[in-house]
């Protein structure tokens, strides 16, 4: 595929990505969005939850904007700010104002990395009001009938800095995403990667085996996401062992008797 | 033993170990222990020396005895299993006495089975953090993982041998460790326990025959099940026995019990089903991972649990149907009813089981999972009466709750270590860690509700206004920067000046925005108090003065701050007092706990430093602070703490602290510190207060610089 610019309002999901449901999140998303209400996506990292914004921004047919929130995030950042070109200076808008204007799908991947004070700005837009203010232009924006907000939030971080407030979380229908059943991530895993079936459920096994070591030295187990590239790596060659020490064991810590476990592990099983 | 490279002579020999091991008082018979020692190569006489020496500042009769026996196993072993061996003796004597560490010592060859020449084995201290990393990933109930005198396991912990040297490679040997951890979970994954297996062995003539040939039976189904889920682990335990030679035809009867025993679907009742016919024949040779098979040690473990993970059960589902209920209050008041059935696939491990409450599937909680694996391992199903949620007040919580014995109760009846937390301690002599060595306890002051703490904040009134005013500058301020290349606003000034700058036909600035930066003080901050007798008097008063003053000013700062106090006399009772914990606010009783602090024994300061830096590794913060407020060096009772043994501890918790990202910081009024604290803290990292009374203001004073970036 050739590389080619858009802008964000322009990129519209052309093609079905590839998700299998694991329940009826489609429904429910599908609900919240023609009643207008902006939906939450909690779950750990790498089970899906981009990947069905991607899905449902296709389904929906509305362009998708996504925005990867980090911990320097200012609310200008979101909402847009006076830029200075020859001499003048020149409103930009953000992508938040984007979406709002154009209608799209704003989705706000982990919002809790955001900075506290960012996190106000999408108050009105989240609840009946449906408007951006624009403080800096004197304006307040009014939504786009088709425009949608979606946050994503990653509860497993237990960690009180990276909570997110009661009076942001209150305003949105909240679907919970978790790594998929066995059965169903042995599909994904086949599916996105093309090794067979045998290989996938030993890589769902493995996963399974680093999620069993969730909160004994590991953050987070393995993800869907890293099962994938691990099949991938498979896939063009690269023995099982090792691509589960680079792909998947790498990926998730740096400690030395951590990796060698899972290194025992995965020769277990392969 | 200066001239290296050639053999050192037996009088020189001689001469250390008279030294070494007090000849002059414990006459002991070291000439012919020396000539030994001299014929050998220069390297195993400086291993086997060196070793002398460290083991003679624990016990000089055990040093004594590992010499002589040492000679014979170099011949044997590499010098890294005789070092584990030299530290087995002395963990040994650590625990259990002199007599005992004698005994591990002569049991050389029992400590190294099946060692025959100079071997790599692999020692249970380097690789058990690994198999237990290991086991814990594999699915199942949580195992724990121990030192045992054989390979065996009670269904909740495994036991491996100290060292394991079967196999000519550190490789191959470790493989085999791996082996026998991974088949005593197999054990207890896939149900051996789970039949009445001391009834039924009870009922043969000979039962340790029956025992020996069930264990045969189980290895072999055990072996299918692994091979079907785990073939890899499968693969190299088949090589294992491949290069010990065990992989031998088996017996005609016993090809036969293979297939039924190998079907998948076979269980721990298809074994004693054959038994019956197998106990009339041959048993083949054991397998080298197999390890033993403790019926007994099993039975006693597997009743409590059982009982205790019911109780646990319907308890906890009790609590989960209140919560489920406090959610949807419109849900109707009839008794619940949860069910638990297997996955949709087959030979469904236990962890996909699913939980239904009403025919709605939930997601139990982490310990709900875990209780439902562990009861499934035991029963192979849940029954029924399991799942039923207790009714408020069926038990009693002190049959389900962890109790927390009162550490004073301790002292009052006959002395155990229940409830304790234990920490090692580092021995210089030895150069190792004593293990288990410190008995831990945490304590709560006494709060003392009296005027000490508005008397203080009276005396200190003109200081407590001042420490709020520079303390409450250091806060989290956010600032504007301007002139910023990128930014939220444009900054007009600069803008302004820009374009004045292009109209004169100058450069035009691209620092044209303005910024604000947030600083975030990101601090926990543990204070180590000393409490010990020597504080007797304006030194406590000083420091509980200085504890009021801090207080007030990290309130005014926004950081976590916890404090506590340490004392203890002998290593059997080291005690830290809470005074007050991180997430604690500075409550009316935090202040009267600081005015309730009191001198208590002596100043082993060790265990706190590995406490307090174990409860700050389990804070989030940028910035870690372990502070230490002391009046002398570290000392205790009788012990030998006093002195060099003492300090080289703390300097070795010291380096574990910083090793796990702690910035320690000492304060002190020990006028005599400068001879000690740089080996200690480091050059920099400690001040000394020449005047107590000075306390209060400096401690303020250092905590400000300490923290300012």
């Amino acid at each position: 595929m050739q590389a080619r610019a858009l802008a964000p309002e322009e990129h519209f999901v052309e093609t079905e990505p590839y998700y299998e449901a694991t329940g009826d999140e489609i429904a429910i998303f599908e609900a919240a969005y023609r009643n207008k209400l902006p939906v939450l996506l909690k779950g750990p990292t790498g089970c899906g939850k981009t990947r069905f914004m991607e899905y449902m921004a296709w389904r929906i047919k509305r362009p998708l904007i996504t925005v990867s929130c980090h911990d320097d995030l200012t609310a200008s950042d979101l909402v847009g700010r006076f830029l200075v070109k020859g001499g003048e200076t020149v409103w930009v808008d953000g992508p938040l104002a984007r979406s709002v204007r154009a209608g799209a799908i704003c989705y706000l991947d982990e919002i809790v990395e955001a900075r506290k004070d960012t996190m106000v700005v999408i108050h009105p837009l989240a609840d009946d009001r449906r408007v951006l203010p624009m403080e800096k232009l004197g304006t307040l924006l009014e939504a786009n009938q088709d425009f949608c907000l979606a946050i994503s939030y990653n509860p497993g971080y237990q960690s009180v800095l990276k909570d997110l407030k009661q009076s942001t979380r209150q305003r949105f229908v909240a679907l919970e995403f978790d790594y998929p059943a066995a059965e169903l991530e042995r599909k994904i895993v086949a599916r996105e990667s093309g090794v067979d079936s045998a290989l996938a459920e030993n890589l769902v096994k493995f996963a399974h085996m680093t999620r069993n070591l969730k909160g004994s030295g590991l953050e987070e187990g393995a993800s869907t996401r890293l099962l994938v590239h691990a099949a991938k790596l498979i896939a063009s060659g690269v023995e099982p062992v090792s691509a589960c020490r680079s792909a998947i064991a790498q990926a998730i810590t740096d400690d030395g008797e951590m990796l060698a476990a899972m290194r025992e592990l995965s020769s277990s099983l392969f | 033993m200066a001239d290296n490279g050639f053999q050192l002579s037996a009088e020189h020999i001689e001469q250390a170990l008279e030294q070494w091991l007090e000849v002059e008082f414990t006459f002991l018979h070291v000439a012919e222990l020396a000539a030994s020692i001299a014929a050998l190569p220069r390297p195993d006489q400086d291993f086997l020396l060196g070793w002398v020496q460290r083991i003679a500042t624990t016990n000089i009769q055990i040093a004594h005895q590992f010499a002589r026996h040492a000679i014979a196993g170099l011949a044997q072993l590499d010098h890294h299993v005789i070092g584990a061996w030299a530290l087995h003796a002395m963990d040994t004597y650590d625990r259990a006495g002199l007599r005992p560490a004698i005994k591990a010592i002569k049991d050389l060859d029992n400590f190294v089975e099946f060692a025959h020449e100079r071997v790599a084995g692999v020692l249970f201290e380097e690789i058990g953090g690994i198999l237990l990393t290991f086991i814990c990933g594999l699915s199942g109930r949580r195992l724990k993982l121990k030192e045992g005198e054989t390979v065996h396991t009670d269904s909740e912990t495994l036991f491996l041998p100290a060292v394991v040297a079967r196999m000519q490679k550190a490789d191959d040997n470790f493989a085999l460790a791996k082996a026998m951890a991974a088949f005593l979970w197999a054990q207890t994954r896939f149900g051996t326990f789970r039949a009445d297996l001391p009834t039924a062995l009870a009922a043969y003539p000979d039962p340790e025959k029956a025992l020996r040939h069930f264990h045969a039976l189980e290895t072999l189904r055990l072996d299918a099940c692994i091979g079907r889920e785990l073939p890899g682990l499968f693969r190299e335990m088949a090589r294992l026995r491949a290069e010990l030679g065990e992989i031998q035809p088996l017996p005609k009867a016993w090809q036969r019990y293979t297939r039924e025993l190998t079907a998948v679907g076979a269980t721990v009742f298809d074994s004693l089903r054959l038994l019956d016919d197998a106990y009339r024949g041959e048993v083949p040779p054991p397998v080298c991972y197999q390890g033993e098979l403790r019926p007994d040690a099993v039975a006693s473990i597997l009743s409590a649990r059982k009982e205790r993970e019911k109780i646990l059960l319907r308890v906890k589902l009790a609590q989960l149907v209140q919560e489920l209920r406090k959610q949807k209050p419109e849900s109707p008041a009839r008794p619940s009813r949860f069910e638990a059935k297997p996955g949709q696939e087959e030979q469904a491990a236990p962890e996909r089981l699913e939980l239904t409450l009403d025919d709605m599937p939930i997601a139990p909680p982490e310990d709900v999972r875990q209780l439902l694996t562990s009861i499934q391992l035991d029963l192979g199903e849940i029954p029924p009466d399991y799942l039923t949620p207790a009714d408020p007040g069926e038990y009693d919580p002190g049959l389900y709750e962890t109790k927390h014995a009162d550490p004073d109760d301790v002292w009052q009846g006959t002395y155990h270590e229940e409830g304790a937390t234990f920490y090692p301690e580092w021995d210089f002599g030895r150069q190792h860690y004593r293990k288990n060595w410190c008995v831990m306890r945490e304590k709560d002051v006494p709060p003392v509700y009296d005027d000490f703490v508005p008397d203080t904040l009276r005396k200190h009134s003109g200081l407590v206004k001042h420490l709020r005013r520079t303390f409450e500058a250091l806060r989290d301020e956010n600032r504007l920067l301007k002139r910023e290349p990128s930014g939220d606003e444009v900054d007009i000034d600069a803008l302004v000046e820009a374009l004045a700058d292009a109209r004169d036909g100058s450069e035009m600035s691209d620092r044209l925005f303005m910024r604000t930066q947030r600083s975030e003080r990101n601090i926990a901050v543990m204070f180590m108090v000393d409490m010990s007798g020597s504080t007797k008097g304006w030194i406590n008063d000083a420091e509980r003065e200085s504890l009021i003053l801090l207080c007030e000013s990290l309130e005014t700062l926004g950081d976590r701050y916890a404090i506590y106090g340490f004392s203890g006399i002998t290593r059997k009772r080291c005690e830290l007092y809470r005074i007050k914990r991180i997430d604690e606010p500075y409550s009316g009783e935090v202040k009267a706990r600081i005015s309730g602090i009191r001198p208590q024994e002596y100043t082993r300061m060790g265990f706190a430093i590995r406490h307090l830096t174990h409860l700050l590794t389990e804070i989030e913060a940028r910035t870690k602070l372990l502070i230490t407020l002391s009046d002398g060096k570290p000392d205790d009772y009788h012990d030998g703490y006093r002195g060099k043994y003492g300090i080289e501890d703390t300097r070795k918790a010291l380096q574990e602290a910083q090793r796990s990202g702690i910035h320690p910081f000492c304060v002190t009024i020990d006028q005599e510190a400068r001879d000690y604290l740089p080996h200690l803290y480091g050059a920099v990292n400690y001040t000394v207060v020449d005047d107590v009374k000075k306390l209060p203001l400096k401690i303020t004073e250092i905590y400000r610089r300490l923290t300012l970036n």
